[in-house]
């Protein structure tokens, strides 16, 4: 067959929205725009393990120590689906990771601000994990059939991250003056860089009218943004808090709130490396990269020493 | 109240799981491989379950003789040092992997026999957070014991790491068969263990899986000096630094909700 002809057959697919699969003839665009997103999207579950990771031996009770345990767990459970969607597609998790450690390939910015207080915890869960479950939702529909497979599965946890991350929010609102503005406080400063995580203006994404295209993509930055603002504008309200936008108003005529512009300098410098904490997370996760090449090599020595053994059992029982 | 054999004996087994948990989730996000990652964080989970069980149980111990208001939090962010009971082997640093791995395992084992016994304890409620917690420990010997296998029997270097975490940890291994006074007296009361029959079944289980490992076994070590001390409060200088972050919020912020 042409490449005219398999071209045909996979748009065809693509319009009659039967998922493409692994063993399917793809364009070699489409499969280098998935391995470049769903692998950025697993790097961003495992560094976006570390601002988390940072609070787990200082959670306040044993309660909250437990449940953040097990929500920096998930992240690490929905890298390895997620790694594993790409190996669907020819990459191999190592090479992902070599591209993570050499800054070839990114993750989600938002990982690179730090978690100074225990309100940190409620507002990542609230606030990132929020708008990361938009993006997700829309991802479930996607035409690549094992990343919206991961994809099911991510979401139906993601959600009770970001429930877990309100209710963390909550208890502090209603506590002591202190405890209420720490919850300001981190709401203050991760609002506007979880209005980032959806990414540049429409006009400006350079990646997204051949992701629609391709129905990998099936909302616009700009309208996956306007869902969130709305969303979390009235959520705010149940906490007694406020978000730090004086443009941010309701507005009758388009139902639905007007907000303040991003700084997208400050957008653009985090994304080029210039975050507060870009270089601590890639080291932390170069560190334990190589620190573990040891175990990983002995596990493989390992594996090998035995099954030669088995072999040579094998024959004897055969002679 | 401190007097107490039950509120201790139930506090020692308590901060035991705490504290090992606490220092396997430093772990977390910095694991030598994903799936590995995941599942000393499970571990961790586990422990932290225990812990809590045990000292919901201790405060209700303390509050029906003290009527005063003890709670899991309040027994585990705000006692000091002197006042922990776990033993010295659980607070050591975690090292490579090797010497996690190898902590691991010797406490899991530990536990193990520990729990099987305290199933018949006199205490109910006892009896059945061992016989809950066996489900979770017998996995926790599996993996680990196949973790030393892997390292001792790997590469030459890790084999050379797995020595040196029983040169760093060995001398820990003793506390845990030398009854500290609750541990008499619970045993003196019905509901406690005996430790020195449980030393035999941990040694031959530890000598099977080091004879896979490629190490030389228990009775090699047999003049080595055994640290004791934590189980009545005289601990190592670690566990201050891990008190230190384990307790700050609470600390910091004295009778806030969380």
């Amino acid at each position: 067959m042409s490449v005219q002809e398999l071209e045909k057959i996979f748009l065809d697919k693509i319009e009659q929205e039967i998922k493409i699969e692994p063993k399917d003839w793809m364009p070699d665009a489409y499969r280098k725009t998935l391995v470049r997103q769903i692998s950025q999207h697993a790097h961003s579950e495992i560094v976006g393990m570390l601002p988390e990771g940072n609070w787990i031996s200082r959670a306040p009770s044993l309660k909250r120590k437990a449940i953040l345990l097990a929500k920096v767990q998930d992240e690490a459970g929905h890298g390895l689906y997620l790694y594993s969607a790409t190996e669907t597609l020819g990459t191999t998790r190592e090479q992902t990771i070599v591209d993570l450690h050499s800054g070839k390939a990114k993750y989600s910015s938002i990982f690179n601000y730090p978690t100074l207080t225990w309100a940190d915890i409620g507002a990542i869960g609230w606030l990132v994990d929020g708008a990361a479950i938009l993006n997700q939702v829309m991802l479930c529909r996607t035409s690549y059939g094992p990343y919206a497979r991961a994809m099911v599965r991510i979401c139906k946890e993601e959600s009770f991250h970001q429930r877990q991350g309100f209710d963390i929010l909550m208890a502090l609102s209603k506590g002591t003056p202190e405890q209420r503005d720490m919850c300001q406080d981190a709401i203050n400063r991760w609002w506007w860089p979880s209005l980032m995580m959806f990414g540049p203006h429409d006009s400006e994404s350079t990646n997204s009218e051949q992701s629609t295209k391709w129905k990998i993509k099936r909302m616009s930055n700009d309208e996956l943004r306007q869902k969130f603002v709305d969303m979390i504008a009235e959520q705010v309200k149940v906490l007694n808090m406020t978000l730090p936008d004086p443009n941010l108003k309701w507005n009758e005529q388009t139902s639905h709130y007007d907000f303040g512009e991003i700084n997208w300098a400050e957008f653009w410098n985090v994304v080029k490396g210039n975050g507060p904490c870009n270089k601590q997370r890639l080291d932390a996760r170069r560190k334990a990269w190589d620190e573990g090449a040891w175990v990983r090599e002995a596990a493989s020595v390992y594996a090998a020493k035995r099954k030669a053994r088995e072999e040579k059992k094998e024959e004897k029982q055969i002679a | 109240m401190t007097k107490d054999t039950l509120y201790n004996y139930t506090l020692h087994l308590a901060d035991n799981a705490l504290i090992l948990a606490q220092r396997n989730s430093e772990w977390c996000g910095h694991g030598p491989v994903l799936e590995q990652d995941i599942a000393i964080t499970n571990i961790s989970l586990d422990l932290i379950g225990q812990a809590r069980s045990l000292y919901q149980y201790a405060a209700e111990v303390f509050n029906k003789k003290e009527g005063r208001e003890a709670t899991e939090d309040s027994l585990a962010y705000l006692r000091d040092v002197r006042e922990f009971k776990n033993c010295l082997l659980v607070e050591q640093p975690n090292g490579d992997w090797a010497q996690t791995i190898l902590r691991q395992f010797f406490f899991s084992t530990y536990q193990y026999g520990l729990y099987q016994q305290l199933q018949q304890s006199t205490d109910a409620t006892l009896a059945a957070i061992a016989e809950k917690s066996l489900k979770e420990v017998t996995y926790h010997v599996r993996w680990s014991s196949e973790w030393v296998i892997r390292l001792g029997d790997g590469t030459a270097e890790s084999h050379d790491r797995l020595e040196n975490a029983l040169d760093e940890l060995w001398m820990f291994t003793g506390e845990l068969f030398t009854p500290a006074g609750y541990e008499l007296d619970a045993l003196k009361a019905g509901f406690g263990v005996e430790l020195t029959a449980l030393k035999a079944a941990w040694e031959q289980k530890v000598n099977e899986i080091f004879a896979e490992a490629t190490l030389p076994d228990a009775a090699s070590r047999a003049g080595v000096w055994m640290q004791t001390g934590g189980k009545e409060g005289v601990h190592s200088e670690q566990l201050g630094f891990i008190l230190a972050e384990l307790q700050y919020m609470q600390r910091a912020y004295p009778g806030a909700e969380w």
